[in-house]
């Protein structure tokens, strides 16, 4: 396999990108207008999440300035590279993470852009199956 | 954290808008880049091939279901198999008179809809993952089936319609040097 993936991730980031754009729109169609960014968050983290992946976000961590990190403690992409008869740590598929992560990451910051947050989204993986997603919003 | 409208979303319908739509942007990625209409069919059906290798052992698991008795038994299962991944059930109809071609109409297929294809993919095959699908879950069954499109919505006939002919049967290589 190629390891030189930084196109290929690009790639799978900006499929995620259009998904999200135009899922979320159908999601929220009879949604109650947000009340701000938080607000907007907080789908993300609860119906947003547990409708495509059937779990809500773990973790939500925010400094208040436009930084949140949602952590997932069962990303379900990753659930099944998890070794679960082992005790040792989860990192024997690290390597391989990143193309299954690309997509969703790219989900996230459609979804947000058409939510009209312009932001960028990093995913953190230290032990599979657990996945942190930083988003990190722009403002001009 | 709970919502706070009554309006609950609901997950079966939105997974399969996100299915329809990964699908679609699949599609898209493709047709970016190759820029050939029939290397995108190509690939498509190559991708849906692995996929059906995989999918028959979650078919086997979840249905099952023994080995079929004869071809009309396997085209049950293929419907059943629809109704099971795609929540639709074609029709089996159009037998030819020996029994080894039939075809799946589709009225509504989860993956063509919010689709409309432009005018410069007159030849694209959009569903072609399907015809992978099926020849690859066959063939782990012992099976070589051919399959094609001849009728599709989005090229404006009434329904689609999938043909499927059964090729040959595999036989099991023996390893050498056992008997």
């Amino acid at each position: 396999m190629n390891y030189d993936t930084e196109e290929n991730l690009s790639e799978l980031e900006w499929m995620g990108y259009e998904v999200g754009y135009r899922i979320v729109e159908r999601l929220t169609r009879e949604w109650v207008r947000f009340k701000d960014e938080l607000d907007m968050i907080k789908f993300i983290c609860t119906d947003y999440w547990s409708s495509l992946y059937h779990k809500q976000i773990d973790n939500l961590k925010t400094n208040h300035h436009g930084t949140y990190v949602l952590q997932d403690n069962e990303f379900r992409l990753l659930k099944h590279l998890a070794n679960h008869n082992s005790n040792n740590n989860n990192k024997q598929y690290l390597r391989e993470c990143p193309l299954l992560i690309a997509f969703t990451c790219g989900l996230l910051r459609g979804s947000l852009s058409n939510l009209g947050i312009v932001s960028i989204i990093k995913a953190e993986i230290t032990l599979i199956p657990t996945c942190k997603f930083h988003v990190e919003v722009l403002r001009v | 954290m709970s919502s706070r409208t009554g309006a609950r979303l609901d997950t079966k319908k939105i997974n399969s808008e996100l299915f329809t739509l990964t699908y679609g942007t699949l599609v898209a990625q493709l047709l970016k880049d190759y820029e050939n209409v029939e290397d995108v069919n190509k690939q498509l059906e190559r991708m849906g091939y692995n996929m059906g290798v995989r999918l028959i052992e979650d078919f086997l698991a979840r249905t099952g279901s023994g080995r079929c008795y004869d071809f009309r038994d396997t085209a049950e299962k293929i419907q059943s198999g629809f109704k099971l991944f795609l929540g639709i059930t074609p029709t089996i109809t159009n037998w030819s008179a020996t029994g080894d071609e039939f075809s799946l109409c589709f009225e509504s297929n989860p993956l063509t809809e919010f689709v409309e294809l432009p005018d410069n993919c007159l030849h694209l095959k959009y569903c072609n993952v399907l015809t992978g699908v099926l020849r690859g879950a066959c063939e782990m069954v012992q099976m070589e089936i051919a399959s094609w499109f001849v009728q599709d919505q989005l090229k404006n006939d009434n329904i689609t319609e999938l043909r499927v002919k059964f090729i040959k049967r595999l036989e099991d290589a023996i390893p050498a040097g056992e008997d």
